[in-house]
């Protein structure tokens, strides 16, 4: 095979390469100009008026932005955590061992990883409405475990498939405790994949819109709704500075987390959520 | 303790959370659109939801249109996400970029790709705007209307734009762990290169493809935020509809928007099926 590849081959890849990049970045663009756009009206190609006026709005303590965005980050970190708690034991169950069923109860755990969406959200308003739930920053907690639990299971049992469990025997007849097996051999040795299942995790439920707007009935205002309500009144400036913001915990953790992202890993099926 | 016991306390809280709260709310949804709500004194089951949903026009019009949505966006999505990862095997000046902004889409929400669609497809949007200022347009008017129009074209952008990245990083890492020396052999056998990509590399990375691309239409199926911005008014996407039905005023149509999310959550369970026979298939190889 031409590895190397003709210079025209080389070429054509430069070109569709270029495209691709144009295509991926594109719509990122208008929102980040209206962000430092004052006014920027058809058919201007550039504002006339380049302003902070939207950032300072943003920032400032009047607008509730920084409130949404406090409350959004205590939301996904409180659902990120819950799901590792129940997460970790269920990927263990699921990465270890063989058993009558297993196949049927991976498909159970993973069903809402395909089925959510508006299907089921409405049946569960009504059962959160039952439970009082509804209106409150504990329910839209609890229900952002639906999307963020199966994603987390299927990390978790992909690590416990490679994992090693003598070292766990070893410990414990050496006299080691089970808390202290736990805490000094087993969670050493899963860390990686509660980090990077837990980042994702976060993201997950950073992105949850129609979940949210549902179960926190309108008072539970996450960065996305205010998003929303901005886009649909046509403030394209706070939009676009929101938005910037919106999208800062993806890029980070994209950042720290970009060697773990390649489709191998069963990380990257949690991106079909978000 | 024994393996038995052992497995049913690991698995327990996750599955009690999933069983309670998603098919508890499948299970409710479903009571509900046959008007059965022992709680209110509803103790008669009837099919008088989906009766309305199935004799309403609006129903079917949005049926037609979401599956145009989730079909069109996840047929280009994934022949796009094929000719991406083909092109990143390879190396060329600009490639670390495009993986970098392929894994980048990957955390950036919906929401705000759709909005960005919105900015530039709009009728007075940047594509607009070019338009006029090289005098293709007189007024913003005369700019085909991409967005809030009646064939989803904004929508299906929009999911193009997000679920390229999505199914091109799966495929990619397939045909990477798959390697080149299937494709050689067949090449030094005589197969053009198209035959050697049409008979030995698509049949392998096709179960792979499969299963991202079924995850991607239930997706794109069942999502409200993207059509609701996007969208026409009428007919609207069905999560969009069955949303409007559920908070109408009028509490009688709530069954009905139950009934349209229960034939939803139908589909995606065909889908599930087809997911889990896919994704064995590919554990198996």
């Amino acid at each position: 095979m031409d590895r190397s590849g003709t210079l025209l081959g080389s070429g054509f890849r430069f070109l569709t390469g270029a495209l691709l990049i144009t295509w991926l970045v594109l719509p990122l663009i208008p929102l980040a100009i209206w962000s430092f756009a004052k006014g920027w009206f058809y058919p201007s190609l550039l504002p006339k008026v380049w302003s902070l006026r939207a950032w300072e709005y943003a920032f400032s303590d009047t607008s509730g932005v920084l409130d949404s965005l406090w409350l959004t980050v205590g939301i996904s970190l409180a659902a990120t955590v819950l799901s590792i708690l129940v997460g970790v034991p269920a990927g263990r169950a699921l990465g270890m061992y063989q058993f009558k069923g297993k196949s049927f109860i991976e498909m159970l755990i993973l069903a809402p990883m395909i089925v959510l969406g508006i299907a089921v959200v409405l049946g569960i308003h009504s059962i959160f409405i039952s439970m009082g739930l509804t209106n409150s920053v504990s329910g839209v907690i609890l229900v952002h475990l639906i999307p963020t639990i199966p994603y987390m299971v299927l990390v978790m049992a992909g690590i416990f498939a490679n994992y090693d469990p003598a070292f766990e025997l070893q410990a414990r007849s050496l006299g080691a405790s089970p808390m202290k097996t736990f805490w000094y051999v087993t969670l050493p040795a899963i860390m990686p994949g509660i980090i990077v299942g837990g980042l994702f995790a976060f993201l997950v439920s950073w992105s949850q819109y129609i979940l949210t707007l549902l179960i926190g009935g309108g008072r539970v205002v996450t960065l996305p709704l205010l998003l929303f309500n901005f886009a649909t009144s046509g403030r394209n400036d706070i939009t676009g500075a929101i938005g910037m913001i919106y999208i800062l915990p993806g890029v980070i953790i994209l950042i720290l987390t970009a060697k773990h992202l390649s489709g191998r890993s069963g990380a990257v099926g949690g991106f079909g959520q978000i | 303790m024994s393996d038995r016991l052992k497995i049913t306390l690991l698995l327990f809280p996750a599955l009690s959370i999933i069983i309670v709260l998603f098919f508890g709310g499948l299970l409710v949804g479903l009571m509900r659109s046959f008007n059965y709500m022992p709680v209110i004194g509803l103790t008669e089951p009837d099919l008088s939801a989906y009766i309305a949903v199935f004799t309403d026009k609006e129903f079917y019009l949005s049926f037609l249109l979401t599956f145009h949505i989730a079909f069109t966006s996840t047929v280009i999505s994934c022949i796009l996400a094929v000719g991406a990862a083909l092109l990143l095997r390879r190396r060329f000046i600009g490639r670390a970029i495009v993986n970098f902004l392929f894994q980048l889409n990957l955390t950036v929400p919906h929401l705000v790709g759709a909005i960005g669609i919105l900015y530039l497809f709009s009728q007075s949007g940047s594509f607009a705007r070019l338009a006029a200022q090289w005098e293709m347009i007189a007024s913003p008017s005369d700019f085909p209307a991409l967005v809030f129009d009646p064939y989803a074209i904004g929508i299906i952008l929009q999911y193009v734009w997000k679920e390229v990245p999505f199914i091109g990083v799966i495929v990619l890492a397939n045909m990477q762990s798959i390697g080149e020396d299937y494709e050689s052999v067949s090449r030094t056998l005589g197969a053009s290169r198209w035959q050697s990509f049409r008979h030995v590399l698509l049949p392998l990375i096709f179960p792979g493809m499969l299963s991202a691309s079924v995850m991607v239409f239930a997706f794109t199926f069942g999502a409200y935020e993207i059509p609701a911005l996007l969208g026409a008014n009428f007919p609207a996407a069905l999560p969009v509809l069955a949303y409007r039905k559920y908070t109408d005023v009028d509490l009688a149509a709530r069954p009905e928007a139950m009934a349209m999310a229960i034939v939803i959550a139908l589909l995606s369970a065909v889908l599930i099926y087809l997911y889990v026979r896919f994704s064995r298939r590919k554990a198996g190889r």
